[in-house]
């Protein structure tokens, strides 16, 4: 019934709601529920191509696919990289948006929001074509990045064929595609902050440096993180940047979780391993997510 | 001159400089789409081709699929944004506006979806639409992409603000829920609903890996999908691949900046949801 209708009950206001409900539980449960539950079970075990076929194939399995993963060095590589990716990736990201945004914001500036579209552009472009245009600007003869760099003095290298510096590139290519999402979001939380604060600062005599730490950084904190716990979210779930610039190579040092679970599940077809490496993943999520709830509910206690 | 002058012609010049350095790969993949095969190999690299050609185009609307590919993420990005606002913007409808069983623990069931990441379900999904039959069609994009707990979650906020008083009024006229949900309700939605629109259509256009799984024909390709292909046959082909680039990433771009004003509101809406 709808919440305003008094008394104008009838059979068909009380079916409306359910109505209004069914193609999206229905599309829920299809194409969610019941593959999250199936995934479950398949992690549990050894379906493969011949499962696809036939589901008589799959055989219980026990437990053996996530120890056969915590045994696999491929699988710790792979965590080991995304874990570096986020660790590197997520401040840098959150620290340039940050950065961008208090200068976005200053009444020092022109064109502001000529500025602000151009930062934001790569955000809106597509991974895939990004990433292609990345590997080129990357190219150990004819790249820009070679280019701008030898002008400082730093030799030419092949950024994306060199283990050690495969990773600090996809790094510095997802920075550049994604801070000025999170600077918009701070540039919003900038503008929440009332000019009087400031003021009252300044009467006390505070210094730039000192309104940055003692009322900037605070009142941004909630903000602050909003953006991380999205920011990692999505920087564990790394999968088209390795895949069109690298591969996940060389020697495996950009193989991020997704990548594997890509490769084991739709190139092996070993679905049973690769649901496993899912829920890893998943785990990792909730983890974080919970954590953010613990922060956030402290946060409006105190 | 003041100091205060002096500050912001710097200030300003610094974030000019930023911005072209952000802006460098879109213009240089722009320019060199339109070099000849083999020009970009150059050093120090060019950045204006000496002559300008379309022939790196040509190869990818007449030799390739990539005409296909474009209306097929067109076909995909339109369908899918359709049916997403249709079915979402029902079920946000009945969370704003109705009392009824249930509704408490389905509203969270739905928001507790958000959590999961998408990878957890791929593998049964990409099941279930094999024996459907339903792999290599446009469905296979669309069915399991249309429910989004997020813009649910976006049009009850939305949708909640609206005066139960025009509900009534309607209500007393006679008018059904289903047209109070149509002439009424949707009407006074528009901005959300160009707002998600627009998210789930970049969203659809710009996704890779769902379609790199249940595509696996050219004719049935994406554009990204057509694009991380191309790279796989033609890596050495420098301009025909910033040529595909453009035609992959320029269309959304361009949509973007029309609407650009919906979408960062919806944006930064979308952050303050808690």
């Amino acid at each position: 019934m709808l919440r305003s209708g008094r008394g104008l009950l009838s059979k068909t206001i009380a079916n409306a709601p359910y109505l209004f409900l069914t193609p999206s539980l229905l599309l829920l449960i299809i194409f969610f529920v019941i593959p999250v539950l199936a995934a479950f079970f398949m992690s549990f075990t050894d379906f493969d191509i011949y499962s696809i076929a036939n589901l008589k194939y799959a055989r219980f399995v026990g437990l053996k696919n996530y120890l056969n993963l915590f045994s696999d060095p491929l699988f710790w590589k792979s965590l080991l990289n995304t874990l570096y990716f986020l660790v590197v990736a997520g401040p840098l990201t959150i620290f340039v948006a940050l950065i961008s945004a208090i200068f976005l914001n200053s009444k020092l500036v022109r064109f502001k929001s000529l500025l602000r579209l151009s930062y934001f552009a790569p955000v809106v472009a597509t991974l895939v074509a990004v990433s292609v245009v990345w590997r080129y600007i990357y190219d150990p003869r004819f790249g820009l990045l070679n280019y701008a760099l030898s002008f400082v003095g730093v030799h030419a290298r092949d950024w994306l064929s060199d283990p050690v510096w495969a990773m600090p590139a996809i790094i510095l290519f997802a920075v550049w595609k994604n801070f000025g999402y999170t600077m918009m979001i701070f540039l919003a939380g900038l503008q929440t902050i009332p000019n009087t604060l400031y003021e009252a600062a300044e009467v006390d005599g505070a210094g730039t440096l000192q309104k940055f730490w003692k009322i900037t950084v605070p009142m941004l904190a909630p903000t602050t993180l909003f953006v991380t716990v999205v920011t990692l979210i999505g920087y564990l779930q790394l999968f088209a940047e390795p895949f069109i610039m690298t591969g996940g190579g060389p020697m495996n040092s950009t193989l991020s979780i997704v990548l594997l679970m890509y490769r084991e599940g739709f190139r092996y077809w070993k679905m049973g391993y690769a649901t496993a490496i899912a829920f890893v993943l998943a785990g990792i999520i909730l983890i974080l997510t919970l954590i953010e709830m613990r922060i956030q509910s402290q946060g409006k206690q105190t | 001159m003041s100091i205060r002058k002096y500050k912001v012609l710097l200030f300003t010049f610094a974030l000019i400089v930023s911005a072209i350095v952000i802006l460098i790969p879109f213009i240089w993949m722009i320019t060199t789409s339109f070099m000849r095969s083999g020009e970009s190999f150059s050093y120090p690299p060019r950045f204006m081709p000496r002559h300008f050609t379309l022939e790196q185009y040509e190869i990818l609307f007449q030799r390739l699929h990539f005409t296909r590919n474009f209306l097929n993420s067109l076909a995909v990005a339109s369908l899918l944004t359709l049916s997403s606002l249709t079915v979402n913007s029902l079920a946000g409808f009945a969370f704003a506006k109705y009392v009824f069983k249930g509704k408490r623990t389905l509203f969270s069931t739905f928001l507790a979806t958000m959590a999961v990441p998408g990878q957890v379900g791929m593998l049964p999904v990409f099941l279930i639409l094999r024996n459907l039959g339903l792999l290599n069609t446009y469905w296979a994009l669309i069915l399991p992409g249309t429910f989004s707990a997020f813009s649910i979650f976006f049009f009850r906020q939305y949708m909640i603000t609206i005066p139960n008083d025009l509900i009534d009024s309607a209500r007393i006229d006679g008018c059904s829920d289903f047209r109070i949900y149509w002439q009424i309700i949707l009407p006074l939605t528009r901005p959300a609903l160009v707002t998600l629109g627009l998210f789930t259509f970049l969203g659809t256009w710009n996704d890779f890996m769902w379609p790199l799984i249940v595509m696996n024909k050219d004719s049935m390709y994406t554009l990204p999908v057509a694009l991380a292909n191309l790279m796989g046959e033609h890596a050495p082909d420098t301009e025909l691949m910033m040529a595909g680039s453009v035609v992959t990433t320029l269309p959304i771009m361009i949509l973007f900046l029309l609407l650009q004003k919906s979408y960062i509101t919806g944006l930064i809406a979308g952050s303050l949801k808690e």
